[in-house]
């Protein structure tokens, strides 16, 4: 009897595991289906070397791409200290009663909704930008990296402090016998033990940097032209997805839509590699 | 995509809590109905449909009314396929989208499409030549127009926006805009961005224009409500609500409210012109 309920309960279990699978590679094929009758005749390249000015028969993506990449990683630059440092806080570094604290805050952190952080954007960071740069709108690559990284941080800390705390006690305390600070500590025990824990936080944040949306939408200005400073106004994959999607169903420009998908599902699909190649590397 | 219908449902709850806290009017039409009307598209039209929806669902409870925007393009679309059931549009739609769809056009107010920069900005009035420049990227600060040394920002609107469409087609003579031009994605956003950027221009419906921005006059003539009315100012254009088909039962009330003495109040109280 309790073979037969293991049994049903892996056939139960089986099928949402097939389906989740099924639907990522429907994503994919639908897609590619799509965006097909764009890769013919060598017009795929075209389509993501080339720019944007349907008004001029241009279907180019090549501006989203720089500026979704010049977004997701500057946004990364940004996080990643923050959140080294606040997870080193509360990990190791921050009385007890502080530590609870700032954990209970990060955890708050990750359920805010992003809009929530667009809004906060618009009218409190936009205004400080163009003021302090005396450069274009203040909607911009920085802007909307800033807030991103606000955004992407509490993920960030939340996987450093599980890296953190996975380091075993037996190392802590030999090197509390040792005589070493807390701060010895964190920079010759734990950092080191934790690698591959920041580089799975890494690479998970960008992930989540580079499929946002909403954030780009709200502040990097969506323009265009190819970046060619922090302080100029970009529109990344996903804006531009959901700007085209708004307007159109049938034209050339919404199945360049799909060439924007295309290259999102690559990114992500780097994004798995990479994490897989890492965890690979620590289980050996 | 997600988040645009988030957005927009965020929207939709404000409209349902200012309209359970407005006064009684007189809709009396609705009296003995009830059911759904969903709205969608031209984001111009918004303030009058709300009023309008506020009014409505005050007297008559049972009648509940979404209004989403996304520009029309999108109004088009979405009524043509049976998302909605009134398409809202800035523009008249094409042949081509009545032909497809079958839509009816109801052509309630007229509509101007008006520059506007910051308040703080020194420069009230444009060239038609001076404005192409603008936009096309050709004059960058506002220091040769007589304003101070600032670069211009310029905004503009995204491709389903019939207020852009008027715009690019009466005002710029089908000129370029200049890449690196920030988009946003209604009247009201783009409002909100010029009052907050003191070297931003960009473009509204008359109707949406008010204290928090200066308007620009255009060959000495300004976007004012005469103006548009008279025929003098010539980037005007009509606000359609557009059914797939004839209006039937509550959708056609609807429309024959817009059409009444009271809708016609909403929308002259909302900056627009009634159509006779």
């Amino acid at each position: 009897m309790n073979r037969q309920f293991e049994k049903t309960a892996e056939m139960v279990l089986f099928l949402p595991a097939l389906l989740s699978v099924i639907l990522t590679l429907a994503i994919f094929v639908f897609m590619l289906v799509f965006g097909l009758p764009l890769m013919k005749g060598g017009r795929f390249f075209e389509l993501i070397t080339g720019s944007w000015s349907p008004g001029h028969g241009m279907y180019g993506i090549q501006p989203m791409i720089m500026g979704t990449m010049a977004i997701a990683s500057l946004s990364v630059f940004f996080a990643f200290p923050l959140s080294m440092g606040c997870a080193s806080l509360i990990s190791v570094l921050a009385p007890r009663g502080f530590s609870t604290f700032l954990r209970h805050t990060v955890r708050l952190m990750t359920g805010v909704p992003t809009v929530i952080y667009g809004f906060v954007g618009i009218f409190l960071l936009v205004p400080i930008i163009r003021e302090l740069f005396q450069n274009g709108s203040g909607f911009c690559i920085l802007s909307a990296s800033l807030m991103l990284a606000l955004l992407i941080s509490p993920t960030m800390i939340l996987v450093f402090m599980e890296s953190f705390d996975r380091v075993p006690k037996s190392y802590l305390d030999a090197a509390d016998a040792l005589g070493g600070t807390p701060v010895q500590k964190l920079v010759y025990v734990i950092i080191p033990q934790a690698r591959q824990g920041i580089w799975m936080g890494v690479i998970l944040s960008m992930g989540r940097s580079l499929g946002d949306t909403l954030i780009a939408l709200m502040l990097a200005g969506n323009a265009i032209a190819t970046p060619g400073s922090v302080l100029d106004s970009v529109r990344t994959l996903t804006a531009h997805i959901a700007l085209v999607i708004a307007s159109d169903y049938e034209s050339l420009e919404f199945k360049s839509v799909f060439a924007c998908g295309l290259i999102l599902y690559g990114f992500n699909a780097l994004i798995i590699v990479m994490l897989r190649y890492v965890e690979s590397k620590g289980t050996q | 995509m997600k988040k645009k219908f988030y957005w927009i449902s965020v929207f939709f709850c404000m409209i349902c809590l200012g309209a359970s806290l407005a006064n009684a009017g007189s809709a009396d039409a609705f009296n003995d109905l009830k059911g759904t009307i969903k709205i969608a598209g031209g984001t111009a039209h918004i303030p009058v449909m709300k009023a309008a929806a506020k009014r409505i669902m005050t007297v008559n409870p049972d009648i509940r009314i979404s209004i989403a925007g996304g520009g029309s393009g999108v109004g088009i679309k979405q009524v043509g396929e049976g998302l909605v059931d009134i398409g809202n549009s800035g523009r008249k739609p094409t042949d081509e989208e009545i032909g497809k769809y079958g839509l009816k056009l109801f052509k309630w107010a007229v509509d101007g499409v008006g520059v506007i920069v910051h308040t703080e900005n020194m420069v009230k009035s444009l060239t038609k030549a001076q404005l192409k420049d603008i936009f096309s990227g050709k004059i960058a600060n506002w220091k040769s127009l007589g304003g101070s040394d600032k670069h211009i920002s310029v905004y503009t609107r995204d491709e389903a926006s019939g207020t852009r469409a008027v715009f690019w087609k009466k005002a710029l003579d089908k000129g370029d805009i200049t890449a690196k031009a920030n988009f946003v994605v209604s009247n009201g956003a783009m409002k909100s961005a010029i009052a907050n950027d003191p070297n931003g221009i960009g473009y509204v419906s008359v109707g949406h224009m008010d204290k928090t921005v200066s308007p620009v006059t255009l060959d000495s003539i300004s976007p004012s409500l005469e103006n548009v009315k008279s025929g003098k100012y010539p980037v005007a254009r009509g606000l359609y609500s557009n059914t797939k088909g004839d209006p039937r039962g509550l959708v056609k009330v609807f429309i024959d409210y817009l059409f009444s003495a009271e809708g016609r109040t909403i929308a002259e109280e909302k900056g627009f012109i009634p159509s006779k």
